[in-house]
């Protein structure tokens, strides 16, 4: 514990100096940093613009309300399709995402050498990637519409839902697997009675955490073609018509927060 | 009860039980299920014709993996990604130092309950409204370049964590707070040394994540005119240029890795 004498007293101080003077430098790194940051921030930047935005804000907000509420009957199919790319495409992602996991998991990779890193690169090359860019992708390799939408939401959740679900495998009770194996199980049977039963609760956390993110995802995923509610927000954003732009904005915030509640309850029921 | 029922089971075959236990909820859940299915692939269109013709560009995209074109957009490419990572230093900071004044008004068992309840208000806006659809508003109102970019991904972080703070402040160890308050601490001094020690390896952890996701986030941002690497992807995508397309996911993919192994370093370090 850093003491300092302090005119015949003795003071307690947090840190000693060389800790202090370490810190003082890492702070003054960070700020530098920033202030460079802000600087490249601001040269890109048109200020005349940004000293306007309060009006501009207010004028977008006096056109937007109120919104035209009669707009919500051609929101029923764009909405339904939303539904169908974020569920579907969860379906699909976990059907590709098991065998990656069992793959991916120390205590199940058949080959620890040449197999996990191939299973890993996937789970990292699908996860660091966001859906919209692979929705543009797939615009441009498969053409627009809900299916592009479907495959988009799918690749991107097989890393997320393989990634946690082969860490919930590595921490399984290995007890469990080695008494399935002693009874002269096959491989397939201590998977099937030894690994599944012990991960199940956490697959269905896991699917259903990642619904409930692709309920958000696919609602923007129309911003660049790839079906959904998406595409009627982008119309109305390119004819300026603010009051539909204001109700859909509603119907996705009402999406987001009722697919929040369901997946919260049924993380509730399973855990 | 349980002993009369291993009674009766007793001498017959064993049964896997099933993880929904209730017949009914079971199979009205899977009778439910099947119907949505066959109603949703009912009305998703696929065009197969289109998804047959695109298979040949899928095919060159994967190839344009194993020869990316780094050199002959290298100028657009390094503008974009340098004006990415701007962004993201930037608002991470930002959204860093504003989270933790709300984070610790958002938490119960430290802010009295107005401040509770703007606090949480704060948050939940944040939490609700997607980076992209804030990226649009901004973009609209502040006009385009790195600066709505900026205010879209700090916003984001507060709302993330925030939150994240908040829940660990409330699940904290009362006693080491309330020992620096028996010895006569300001507010300022309880929360610097009976609150801050308990959060801080989880808050520099969550930091490092939130760091992670602006990154991949302020990729997309540019789709919408809000700065960054997007904007280029979205050129090379339209342009059908996949070798560049595939430069620039390598450089993502690259990034997000090297960040995740620097953030696991640190996370392990101040654990």
């Amino acid at each position: 514990m850093p003491v300092f004498d302090q005119n015949g007293t003795q003071v307690w101080r947090r840190r000693t100096g060389r800790e202090s003077l370490v810190r003082w430098f890492g702070w003054l790194l960070g700020v530098a940093v920033f202030v460079y940051c802000w600087q490249i921030i601001s040269a890109s930047t048109t200020w005349f613009f940004v000293w306007d935005a309060p009006r501009i804000a207010n004028d977008i907000w006096t056109r937007a309300t109120p919104p035209r509420w009669e707009y919500i009957t051609q929101l029923g199919r764009p909405i339904w399709d939303t539904l169908n790319i974020a569920t579907l495409g969860t379906l699909i992602a976990l059907c590709l995402a098991v065998p990656v996991a069992f793959l991916a998991a120390r205590n199940t990779t058949p080959s620890a050498l040449f197999i996990r890193p191939i299973a890993l690169l996937i789970i990292v090359s699908t996860r660091s990637i966001n859906s919209l860019i692979w929705a543009l992708l797939l615009i441009a390799i498969i053409g627009p519409g809900v299916f592009a939408g479907v495959i988009a939401i799918a690749i991107r959740s097989i890393g997320f839902c393989a990634k946690l679900l082969y860490e919930a495998i590595e921490e399984i009770d290995q007890t469990q697997v080695e008494a399935i194996t002693a009874t002269g199980a096959s491989r397939w049977q201590v998977m099937a009675y030894g690994i599944v039963p012990q991960i199940l609760p956490a697959f269905a956390g896991i699917a259903v955490f990642r619904w409930d993110i692709n309920i958000r995802e696919s609602t923007v995923l129309g911003l660049v073609g790839a079906g959904g509610i998406g595409l009627q927000l982008s119309a109305s954003l390119s004819v300026l018509a603010w009051p539909q732009v204001s109700l859909i904005l509603i119907v996705i915030l009402v999406a987001v927060v009722v697919s929040e509640w369901v997946s919260a309850k049924v993380r509730g029921a399973i855990i | 009860m349980s002993e009369i029922r291993l009674e009766d089971k007793l001498g017959g075959a064993w049964r896997k039980p099933h993880f929904i236990k209730r017949p009914l909820l079971r199979w009205g859940l899977m009778a439910g299920f099947a119907a949505y299915l066959v109603a949703a692939f009912m009305t998703i269109e696929v065009d197969w014709g289109r998804v047959y013709e695109g298979l040949d560009r899928g095919a060159a995209f994967v190839l344009a993996f194993t020869s990316p074109d780094f050199v002959s957009r290298a100028s657009d490419i390094w503008e974009g990604l340098f004006e990415s990572i701007v962004m993201t230093v930037a608002a991470s900071v930002v959204g860093i130092l504003i989270s933790i004044p709300i984070g610790l008004g958002a938490a119960r068992n430290i802010a009295p309950l107005p401040v509770y309840v703007v606090c949480r208000g704060i948050v939940a806006v944040s939490r609700a409204l997607q980076e992209i659809i804030v990226a649009i508003l901004l973009v609209a109102i502040f006009g385009f370049g790195p600066l709505a970019g900026f205010l879209t991904l700090s916003f984001a972080t507060i709302g993330f964590l925030s939150n994240l703070l908040a829940e660990d402040i409330e699940a904290m160890d009362r006693v080491q707070a309330e020992a620096i308050k028996a010895s006569g601490a300001r507010w300022t001094q309880w929360i610097n040394y009976g609150v801050q020690p308990q959060v801080m390896p989880r808050l520099v952890g969550l930091s490092m994540y939130r760091i992670d996701i602006n990154f991949r986030e302020s990729a997309i941002l540019g789709l919408v005119g809000a700065g960054g690497i997007g904007a280029t992807l979205n050129t090379a995508f339209d342009r059908y240029e996949y070798d560049t397309a595939a430069a620039i996911l390598i450089l993502i993919i690259g990034i997000v890795m090297a960040l995740e192994y620097l953030s696991g370093i640190i996370r392990a370090r101040v654990q």
